[in-house]
């Protein structure tokens, strides 16, 4: 028996980004090597191109309309189920995080504010357009209503640290109000998000909703910033990737907004909140005629 | 003697034209798919496609305000001036004067689908006076459907003398003979039809695969075996025969590797609007887009260009 347990061959996982509610390798077929703490050579991540960029925006905006459909209850509920997936796996991510260098406790603290922070969302889903939306006192006879609708594709920069936390806080108020979304998880620690992806293809999120890419920012970054079907972007960055995505957005007229968090903040309530969806939404006003 | 079965008459007919080898083809095209075209070849493999292409719409709700609409953006595709009009617009024999009115006397030509598109159900009498009457409309190129239950039953004088009818009814029109890939099953079957056809036709006639009313639309195979035989068709008989695939072509990449096909398969005498074409709605936004990504540099969003035709 033992002798068999040492003769088999180990069998190691290729991990693949999640595009269009498929896993796929980069369609230039480059990977890039990452290590454990230990150093030891852990996996090759695809080493997504523009391409790749070009292709999850396809995916996205085919996803974006069927989604931005759904009733606000049932994109809630969706929300809710991702956090069950999450919860129920959480160990193999505080796994993933430690292999890496974070610190149990660390870990598995930023974990449960993930699964807390989705049924934050998964809450603010349904009742966010309540606080948004208005109705405006107006010197006609008219009824003045201001109501929300979702952007579109909203492009996601997530930080290398904390690498989790940071990715789902960033991509659950954008999604909460029916965008989709293209993103780009963190350089330095891209393996716990390939396992949320595979936790996004097991709950109810539709194809396409979430895409997740992984890759080098330098070569990413400068083309989120000029696609102009990417309608608004949501990035963890540091001085020349806000210029840059700055100059791209100001030629492609998206919105850009920057997460001023960093490490310990992403913990807290802070984080969250209706300020983040309110971020990602367009604001349309209707006048309706009263009758006589 | 007149063979018996539908099978003898096929066997006899593929004994005269040869058959066709389906693995070979199937390779073949696959090699297509790894080609790369960057940079200028790319923007002029584009602008080409722009140029074959047939803009269409086929549609039971199609009114002369939306084949005005369709017009315009055939005979202007874009703002960028570098940008050619399509070949032609394409549309049901009702709509053809209206498409004259807008087109007559430019470079864009008006295609008319004739002959009970796309079911060709109905008398031969009937069909003829359609094609009559959309030429006398204006129409400059007719797309007719074959006899498909005709050619499936073996009965291929049948369906060569109604191509040749209808070769007789268009007058100066060109025409363009829909052999409805997807219903004749085989590439066999495909390059039996492809000959038949094509002995019925003059230069300057078109094969085209399907009519896009079919689940099973053209694909580079069946493009693949029809200029095959166009090529071995004109090696026989110097008569040169266009080609025009439609039909489930929406993306420029794939419209690249159809022009490749024909660079490598029939030769640069093919690579112009006269003698191949793109019969297809979304295409050309797709084209478009792809046009301005190469200019700007920057990946464009569809909703930047002029309404799809898709949505007339």
């Amino acid at each position: 028996m033992t002798a068999r347990a040492k003769s088999r061959i180990p069998v190691t996982k290729t991990p693949k980004v999640y595009i269009g509610g498929a896993f796929v390798r980069s369609e230039s077929a480059r990977t890039f090597k990452i290590s454990g703490a230990d150093g030891a050579f852990f996996a090759n991540i695809p080493q997504c191109t523009r391409k790749d960029l070009r292709n999850a925006v396809e995916a996205a905006a085919k996803a974006g309309p069927g989604w931005a459909k759904r009733s606000p209850y049932n994109r809630a509920q969706i929300l809710y189920r991702l956090a069950e997936m999450i919860e129920a796996r959480i160990d193999e991510l505080i796994g993933s995080l430690v292999r890496f260098g974070a610190r149990r406790e660390d870990a598995a603290r930023g974990m449960s504010v993930c699964v807390d922070r989705l049924i934050h969302y998964a809450g603010w889903a349904d009742k966010y357009e309540q606080l948004l939306g208005s109705v405006n006192p107006v010197a006609t006879r008219h009824f003045n209503f201001t109501v929300t609708e979702p952007m579109g594709v909203v492009g996601v920069i997530a930080p290398d640290s904390p690498p989790l936390l940071g990715l789902i806080s960033m991509v659950a108020p954008v999604i909460a109000s029916g965008n989709t979304v293209v993103a780009l998880a963190s350089e330095k620690f891209p393996y716990p998000s390939i396992l949320l992806g595979e936790m996004l293809a097991t709950s109810d999120l539709p194809g396409g909703v979430v895409n997740l890419l992984t890759g080098l920012r330098r070569e990413l970054v400068p083309t989120f910033a000029t696609h102009a079907h990417i309608r608004a972007i949501y990035a963890s960055a540091g001085a020349e990737e806000r210029r840059a995505l700055r100059l791209g957005a100001a030629a492609s007229v998206k919105r850009v907004r920057f997460a001023d968090e960093a490490g310990a903040a992403w913990l807290e309530d802070t984080a969250q909140g209706l300020d983040a969806i309110r971020g990602f939404v367009e604001f349309k006003t209707t006048w309706h005629p009263i009758g006589s | 003697m007149t063979p018996r079965s539908p099978h003898a008459a096929h066997a006899r007919l593929l004994d005269e034209i040869g058959a066709v080898d389906c693995v070979g083809v199937e390779e073949r095209v696959a090699k297509y798919m790894t080609r790369s075209i960057k940079k200028a070849s790319k923007v002029w493999g584009l602008r080409m496609a722009v140029s074959m292409t047939d803009l269409t719409t086929l549609e039971g709700k199609d009114t002369p305000g939306k084949i005005e609409s369709l017009c315009r953006k055939a005979l202007h595709p874009h703002d960028d001036p570098a940008v050619p009009p399509v070949a032609a617009v394409c549309v049901y024999p009702s709509m053809v004067r209206h498409a004259k009115r807008w087109v007559g006397g430019s470079r864009v030509r008006v295609a008319s689908v004739a002959t009970a598109f796309p079911s060709g159900q109905t008398h031969y009498r009937t069909r003829l006076a359609e094609v009559r009457g959309a030429v006398a409309d204006g129409a400059d190129e007719v797309d007719m459907v074959i006899n498909r239950g005709a050619f499936l039953s073996g009965d291929f004088s049948r369906v060569q003398d109604e191509i040749a009818g209808v070769v007789e009814a268009c007058g100066a029109a060109a025409l363009k003979v829909i052999l409805e890939v997807s219903e004749l099953e085989t590439y066999d079957s495909i390059r039996a039809a492809s000959f038949l056809a094509m002995g019925a036709l003059r230069p300057g006639d078109f094969i085209k695969t399907s009519t896009g009313k079919t689940s099973l639309n053209a694909t580079l195979g069946s493009n693949q075996v029809m200029i095959e035989a166009i090529r071995d068709f004109y090696l026989d008989t110097a008569v040169p025969i266009g080609m025009k695939p439609a039909g489930g072509i929406r993306t420029a990449k794939q419209s690249l590797q159809y022009l490749i096909a024909v660079k490598e398969t029939l030769g640069d005498a093919w690579l112009t609007p006269r003698r191949y074409r793109f019969g297809a709605t979304s295409l050309l936004n797709d084209l478009l887009r792809q046009i301005e990504r190469e200019r700007t540099g920057a990946y464009q969003a569809p909703y930047s260009f002029s309404e799809a035709a898709e949505s007339y």
